[in-house]
């Protein structure tokens, strides 16, 4: 039996497909295709970086340029991960220097990554062009300066809400004079002041310069200069938008953001002085994006803003907008595809701002293409979350936080389980839930019934019992990742659903009602699971097997039980030669 | 780790001056109650928590009918708020009595939280102070004596 087609031509039709998922799907029509596809597969998506080795991975994939990877749970962006956990990229760029000698892109996220990485991945990849560092940590400036001065083609270096230790300052002068590759530059995270000049120069020599991110310690007395320098920007971050009142430092900014013709996404705003905000009202018509959600500016200058911005697709502003600020909205972004709206003062139970349900259902109402929300409120009521989802079926990510835990229908003091109950059965697409507020194991029982296609569900402070579990663990047919946190959900329902674990990448439960017995009979059951307890009360040995555990982290490997634990966290059913 | 923040008003010193009450008693109407006792809740990313967001509060002192604001996010202690006040009011000395158990100074400083009580300055870590004070107010000693102003050591 011979092939269909010649080996070229079949890898020449696959090059055509890029999405993961498919590439997936096409190594597994049958052996000859499984070889194909992975001498040919370039981009590599890894969701969890305990899900598999680096030796499995470049075993299956020998000739890959493009490397993502994800390390810690989403819950350690709250605090709820102890820090030790682990996340470590140091495994993977020793392997994979040694066998990617032509890698052009990394990206991680919530990885911890060195400085001795960072500098092993500026000496090992020739033709390195892309490094994106997304909520990481664990390396400072002295990395940077590294893939400065050694990645001689970079183009971008996106170091989004990393948290770097800066206290050397100096490292954009590492950039060679002969660079002049540059992109794309995301520095908005340092804290500390970098050296203009290095910075002017740079600019100036990257022509091809499209997105440009600031940190706050770039003055707005200097922003015209660099604009002056950059007038192709697609996108800018501003540093700190504050200064003296003066005229002339107005005049001159504007001059600046009008001849940026190609301006159409703009975030930073740290410190705003609204006197210098008309600067960029020349831009607005052309904005796809505008992230405010530093701006401590009051609603009738973001309504300024905002009406001025027809074309606006992603929105992302405090609660200060407030409710007349969201109806503006709704009455001028028509094409508005994204809105976060984050708590300028969320530990105050009291409202500061006049930011209710409304805003959220006036802009349901008014943008018609509105998919992806993310609001934080002080008060929902399920005729409002109602009415928000027969007015938008389209939406796929609907992310809604209420204050205070537990928080009723402020209205009928009800739960809230038929207003997400709505949400889940109107919006057929919806792909990712957060919950809040009062709700029973009702809303679970819709959710598993009718939110077929959800991928992503995080849980808090809901729920009466396994009961509620059980539904979303046995309906959730594409689910993949499930957080909660402080519900009342015990053994009976994880046990019930052992087989559904291996068909998700992850389960997050903390605060909840797991035992400590029930940890090891699921790892014992499922030998393909990593069954994670992690207890900083220390001493898991001598606790009986009905005390409940603080956190539990389940998450599917290929890899097996891994070996970089610190001591507060023990994989269930392993072998104890192997900790640490 | 429990919920942090319980059972701590017992032991705080409460402020209670005869007469204008502290300077805080016509404004406090409700107490505001604190969401901020759960680990982790509201879920806001630590990384736009980190963002130092310049916090200005009013200072007042006696006898000066214009108040004052101080940056509060500026100073990296209680040291130098007491060198921001003292530029402000001239009332020197204030830096150390924040610090120690010195008496010779002839003012005290004194705050108002986020529950509304009048603190002595000094008292609690300056990280818990910058977030839990919403005004300052300096006083002449000699009008707080008696009310039993005694100094615990951390």
């Amino acid at each position: 039996m011979g092939y269909s087609f010649p080996e070229e031509v079949l890898e020449h039709v696959f090059s055509f497909i890029s999405l993961h998922t498919d590439r997936n799907a096409v190594s597994l029509v049958c052996k000859s295709w499984y070889e194909i596809e992975r001498w040919c597969r370039r981009r590599i998506f890894i969701g969890n970086c305990y899900a598999v080795s680096p030796g499995i991975v470049i075993r299956r994939f020998p000739e890959v340029r493009s490397v993502e990877l994800k390390g810690k749970p989403h819950f350690a962006d709250f605090n709820l991960v102890p820090d030790g956990w682990g996340g470590y990229f140091y495994p993977w760029i020793c392997e994979m220097a040694r066998a990617y000698p032509w890698l052009e892109e990394i990206r991680l996220k919530r990885m911890v990554i060195t400085d001795e990485s960072l500098e092993l991945i500026s000496k090992s990849f020739k033709n390195f062009k892309v490094l994106v560092l997304s909520s990481c940590e664990g390396f400072s400036i002295d990395g940077l300066a590294a893939i400065a001065a050694n990645c001689r083609n970079l183009r971008e270096l996106d170091l989004r809400e990393s948290e770097v230790e800066d206290l050397s300052g100096h490292w954009l002068s590492h950039f060679p004079d002969s660079c002049t590759s540059l992109q794309s530059l995301n520095m908005s995270c340092l804290l500390s002041e970098v050296s203009f000049s290095a910075l002017v120069r740079l600019i100036a020599r990257s022509p091809n310069l499209k997105t440009l991110r600031l940190n706050r310690a770039v003055p707005l007395e200097k922003l015209s200069t660099l604009l002056h320098r950059a007038p192709q920007l697609v996108e800018l971050g501003t540093g700190a938008y504050s200064a003296e009142i003066r005229q002339d430092l107005l005049s001159n900014l504007t001059e600046a953001f009008a001849k940026c013709k190609e301006l159409e996404g703009l975030s930073g705003f740290w410190d705003v002085v609204p006197f210098y905000l008309p600067a960029f009202y020349s831009v607005c018509s052309r904005l796809t994006s505008l992230n405010l959600s530093y701006a401590t500016i009051q609603s009738p200058d973001v309504t300024k803003i905002i009406t001025q911005c027809p074309n606006l697709q992603r929105l992302s502003v405090l609660d200060y907008i407030e409710d007349t600020g969201l109806d503006a909205l709704s009455l001028s972004c028509k094409e508005l595809r994204e809105l976060r709206v984050f708590p300028s003062d969320p530990f105050v139970a009291d409202a500061n701002v006049a930011l209710t349900e409304q805003g959220l259902v006036s802009v349901s109402e008014g943008c018609s293409k509105l998919q992806s929300v993310l609001y934080f409120c002080r008060q929902m009521s399920n005729s409002a979350l109602t009415t928000i989802a027969k007015n938008r079926p389209n939406l796929t990510c609907f992310r809604l936080c209420i204050l205070e835990p537990r928080a009723p229908d402020y209205q009928t003091l009800e739960p809230l389980d038929h207003g997400f109950g709505a949400i889940v059965d109107h919006c057929k697409q919806l792909q990712r839930l957060s919950l809040s507020g009062l709700l029973t194991d009702r809303v679970f029982e819709y959710i598993g019934n009718r939110a077929k296609k959800l991928e992503m569900l995080s849980i808090a402070f809901a729920g009466d019992s396994d009961l509620g579990l059980h539904f979303v663990l046995s309906g959730c047919e594409s689910l993949r990742k499930l957080e909660i946190r402080d519900c009342p959900f015990g053994d009976k329902a994880l046990l019930a659903n052992v087989s559904k674990l291996e068909t998700m990448r992850s389960l997050w439960m903390s605060s909840c009602s797991v035992s400590l017995g029930a940890c090891k009979w699921l790892s014992q059951k499922m030998p393909r699971l990593n069954v994670e307890v992690i207890d900083e009360q220390g001493d898991l040995d001598s606790r009986p097997d009905s005390c409940h555990v603080e956190k539990l982290y389940v998450y599917r490997t290929v890899a097996g039980p891994r070996l970089d634990m610190p001591s507060f966290v023990r994989t269930m059913n392993q072998n104890p030669a192997y900790r640490r | 780790m429990g919920p942090q923040g319980l059972g701590l008003e017992i032991t705080e010193l409460r402020l209670g001056l005869p007469g204008a009450g502290g300077g805080g008693g016509d404004e406090r109407s409700e107490k505001k109650r604190n969401v901020n006792t759960v680990v982790g809740w509201p879920p806001v990313c630590l990384y736009r928590q980190k963002v130092e967001r310049k916090v200005y509060v009013k200072v007042s002192m006696d006898g000066a009918p214009i108040l004052r604001k101080v940056d509060l996010s500026c100073c990296k202690g209680y040291l130098e708020l007491g060198m921001a006040l003292e530029k402000l009011f001239g009332c020197y000395g204030i830096g150390e009595a924040m610090n120690e158990e010195s008496e010779s100074c002839e003012y005290i400083a004194i705050y108002e939280d986020k529950d509304g009580d009048w603190m002595l300055v000094g008292d609690v870590p300056w990280a818990m102070f910058t977030e839990t004070c919403k005004r300052l107010r300096i006083k002449r000693r000699s009008y707080s004596n008696g009310i039993g102003l005694h100094r615990t050591n951390n």
